[in-house]
C-alpha cells in the first residue's frame, strides 16, 4: 500500500498526524511540508500527536522524516507526543536526540562576492610563490649542513634515487630523443634541399639537440617520471603522518627526504641529456643518411665540426637547472601535500605543471643570456 | 519480518593464503538479532575470515549462507545483491577522506534509492544523529578525531538500513569510555533495528559486555576451539585455552 500522510487539527490545539501505508526509503514517500508548515504557523499548536494504527512496513524512510518533524516542533515549542509510534521508531527517534547537536560545530555556507574571490585566488598564487621561495632558502641551508657532514640522510636511499632518476629513464629518453632527432632530419632535409644544402641537416640536428632539444625533452620526461614520483612519495608519507615521525625524531625531513632527490636529479640529469643528444645525432643521421647522397664519413666530421665545447657545456648547464627546478617542484609539493588521497593527486598534478612551466621560462631566459654572452 | 534462526551458517569453511592455510574446517552459526563475536589471539585470521564474510576473500573451501543461500557459490549478481543487506565498519573507518561525512553517507544512497537531493539530506542528518555527530555534516574525515571517525563508518555502515552489521575490531585504538559507548551504541541498534550484528574483537571488555554468541579461533590448532555464549565459553568450557583467554590468562582459582 502507497505511503500517506494526513494531519487535521483536534479541539485541543493538537496537531494530530495520520500516517498509513508503508514507509520504505526505495518508495515514493509523501512530503512532511503540510506538518511543517502547520509548526511554522502562528500561533503555532499546542503540541502534536500521531496515529499509526494503519501503518505498515516501515524503515529508515519514515524515522527520517519523523526525525525532522521533530526538530522543527522543538524549535517552534511544539510539544511532541510519540505515544502513537511504533514502538522501535520511538526507541530509534529517542537514539537520534540522545547527544545534542554541538554548539558551534555546524558550518556556515560562505558567500564570496566576484572581486573578493579573485583577490582571494591572486593571494593564494602570492603565497604559493613565497612558499616555493621558502622552500628554496631552506634547501640552501640542507645543503650547508650536508657539507658540513651534519645532515642525516640515508645512503642507500640516495643510491636508489640515482637508479631510478638514472638507468631506469634510459629506454624512455632513448625512444623520444631519437625520435626527436628524426623529426628534425626530416625537416632539415626538406627545406635545406631547396637550396642544395642539405648535408647542413647535420650541423641542425646536432645543435639542435646538444644545445635546446636534448636538455629540456630529458627535462620534461623526468618531469613527469620522477618529479611527480617525488610529489606522491613525500605527499603520501605526509597523509601516513611518517614525515611528523622524522621530525619527532629530531631529522629534519629536507635534510632526509628532500636533498638526496635533488642531488639524484642534479646529477643525472645532465648524463640523460648527453645520452639523449647521441641518441638525436643517431636519429638524425638515420634519416640524413638514407634520403641525402652523402656518405657516412662526411656527415659524422659535419657533425663533430658543428659541435663546440660552448654548445656542449651550455646545454649541460642547462640540464643543471631543469633537473634542479623538476626536484625542488616535486619535492616542495609533496611537503605542502594535505592529508587526503586526493590531495596528495592535486599535489602531483601541481608538481608536473610547476616543473614544465618552470623548464619552459628558464628555458627562455638561458637562452636570451646565452645569445647575449655570445655562446 | 520474519526471525527464522540461522540468519548466517558458515559451513566447513577453509581460509587460505596461497598454500598457507589459515583457518580449517569452521562451522558456526549467527542467529537474527545475535551479537555474534569472532574472537582469538593476534594473527589467527579473525580478520580474513571476515573478509570471506563480506565478499573481499574467497574461501578455500566451504561456503557462507545467508538465509540458506550459498555467498560464494551464487553468481556475481546475486553476490552484489546480498551485499548490499551487509553495513561494514571497517578498523580505522575506512571514510573516503575527499568526501564530506554527507558525501560519505549519501554516496550509497545515491546510487541504490530514487531519493531526491532533500531526501538524502534527512537521511543523513538523521544517520548522523543516531551516532552523536548531528552538526559534523560538512566536515571532512581528517578533521575528526579517531572516535568520531568510527561513528561515522557506523552512519556510513547504516545507510541502506542493513540486515547484518559487520565490524572489524571497533574498539581499536579507543578510550575506555569511547570504545564504551560505542558497544552501548551498537546494543541500543540492535535492539531497535532488530539487525543481526557479527563483531570480530579480542577486548575481552566488549566481548562480555555485547556479544550473545561466539566463535573462538585458534592459531596454533589452525581451527575454531569453541562456538557459544561467550560468558558460558568463560566458566564451563572443557577447552583450557578458550577458558584462559577469556580470563586474559588469570587462572581460574584467583579469577572466582
Amino acid at each position: 500500500m502507497n505511503a500517506a500522510l494526513t494531519c487535521s487539527t483536534t479541539p485541543e490545539d493538537t496537531l494530530a498526524v495520520t500516517l498509513t501505508g508503508d514507509w520504505l526509503l526505495d518508495t515514493a514517500l509523501p512530503g512532511v511540508e503540510p506538518v511543517l508548515e502547520r509548526l511554522r504557523d502562528t500561533p503555532a499548536p499546542a503540541a502534536i500527536c500521531f496515529d499509526a494504527s494503519g501503518l505498515g512496513d516501515w524503515d529508515t524512510g519514515l524515522v527520517a522524516r519523523l526525525v525532522s518533524i521533530r526538530r522543527d516542533a522543538e524549535a517552534n515549542d511544539v510539544r511532541v507526543d510519540e505515544s502513537g509510534l511504533p514502538e522501535g521508531a520511538r526507541q530509534l527517534i529517542a537514539l537520534a536526540f540522545a547527544v545534542r547537536e554541538r554548539e558551534g560545530a555546524r558550518r556556515k555556507a560562505r558567500d564570496v562576492g566576484f572581486f573578493a574571490g579573485i583577490g582571494e585566488k591572486t593571494q593564494r598564487v602570492v603565497g604559493r610563490g613565497r612558499e616555493l621561495l621558502e622552500f628554496v632558502g631552506e634547501l640552501v641551508f640542507s645543503f650547508g649542513r650536508l657539507f658540513r657532514g651534519k645532515a642525516t640522510y640515508l645512503r642507500s636511499d640516495l643510491v636508489q634515487y640515482i637508479q631510478e632518476a638514472g638507468a631506469e629513464a634510459l629506454p624512455i629518453v632513448s625512444l623520444i630523443s631519437f625520435l626527436i632527432g628524426m623529426i628534425f632530419a626530416f625537416v632539415g632535409v626538406m627545406q635545406l634541399e631547396n637550396f642544395g644544402a642539405g648535408i647542413y641537416t647535420a650541423n641542425l640536428v646536432a645543435v639542435a639537440m646538444v644545445r635546446e632539444m636534448a636538455p629540456i625533452m630529458a627535462a620534461i620526461i623526468m618531469a613527469g617520471r620522477t618529479g611527480a614520483a617525488y610529489a606522491a612519495q613525500i605527499g603520501t608519507m605526509k597523509v601516513n603522518e611518517e614525515v611528523d615521525a622524522l621530525t619527532t625524531l629530531g631529522m629534519d625531513p629536507i635534510d632526509f627526504l628532500v636533498t638526496p632527490r635533488v642531488i639524484a636529479l642534479v646529477v643525472m640529469l645532465p648524463m640523460l641529456t648527453l645520452y639523449g643528444s647521441l641518441m638525436g645525432i643517431l636519429g638524425g643521421a638515420v634519416v640524413g643518411l638514407s634520403m641525402l647522397d652523402v656518405s657516412l664519413v662526411q656527415y659524422a666530421s659535419q657533425t663533430v665540426n658543428s659541435v663546440g665545447l660552448n654548445s656542449l657545456l651550455g646545454g649541460l648547464f642547462k640540464s643543471v637547472v631543469y633537473g634542479s627546478l623538476v626536484a625542488i617542484a616535486g619535492c616542495q609539493q609533496g611537503l605542502a601535500c594535505g592529508s587526503s588521497a586526493m590531495a596528495v593527486g592535486q599535489s602531483t598534478t601541481r608538481a608536473v605543471v610547476m616543473g614544465i612551466v618552470l623548464i619552459v621560462v628558464s628555458a627562455s631566459i638561458l637562452t636570451v643570456i646565452y645569445i647575449n654572452l655570445g655562446i | 519480518m520474519q526471525r527464522n534462526a540461522g540468519h548466517i551458517v558458515a559451513k566447513d569453511i577453509t581460509v587460505a593464503y596461497g598454500d598457507f592455510v589459515v583457518q580449517r574446517d569452521l562451522n558456526f552459526t549467527v542467529n537474527r538479532g545475535d551479537i555474534f563475536i569472532i574472537m582469538g589471539g593476534s594473527g589467527c585470521g579473525k580478520s580474513t575470515l571476515l573478509k570471506v564474510m563480506i565478499g573481499l576473500k574467497e574461501p578455500a573451501k566451504g561456503d557462507i549462507l545467508y538465509e540458506d543461500v550459498p555467498f560464494w557459490a551464487s553468481g556475481d549478481d546475486a553476490r552484489e545483491a546480498m551485499k548490499r543487506k551487509f553495513g561494514t565498519l571497517f578498523q580505522s573507518g575506512a571514510l573516503w577522506s575527499s568526501m564530506t561525512l554527507a558525501e560519505n553517507i549519501g554516496l550509497a544512497l545515491r546510487q541504490y534509492t530514487s531519493l531526491s537531493d532533500a531526501g538524502i539530506r534527512e537521511v543523513v542528518d538523521y544517520k548522523l544523529m543516531l551516532v552523536g555527530l548531528a552538526g559534523f555534516e560538512d566536515y571532512y574525515p581528517n578533521e575528526l578525531s579517531g572516535g568520531m571517525r568510527k561513528r561515522a563508518g557506523l552512519a556510513r555502515a547504516m545507510a541502506l538500513d542493513p540486515d547484518i552489521l559487520f565490524f572489524d575490531e571497533p574498539s581499536a585504538g579507543l578510550d575506555p569510555i569511547s570504545a564504551r559507548l560505542l558497544d552501548d551504541l551498537i546494543l541500543e541498534l540492535r535492539d531497535s533495528l532488530g539487525t543481526t550484528v557479527v563483531v570480530v574483537t579480542h577486548e575481552l571488555a566488549s566481548i562480555f559486555a555485547i556479544g550473545n554468541n561466539s566463535v573462538f579461533l585458534d592459531a596454533d590448532a589452525k581451527t575454531q576451539l569453541a562456538t557459544g555464549d561467550p560468558k558460558e565459553l568463560r566458566d564451563s568450557h572443557s577447552n583450557e585455552i578458550v577458558r584462559a583467554f577469556l580470563r586474559r590468562g588469570v587462572p581460574e582459582a584467583d579469577a572466582a
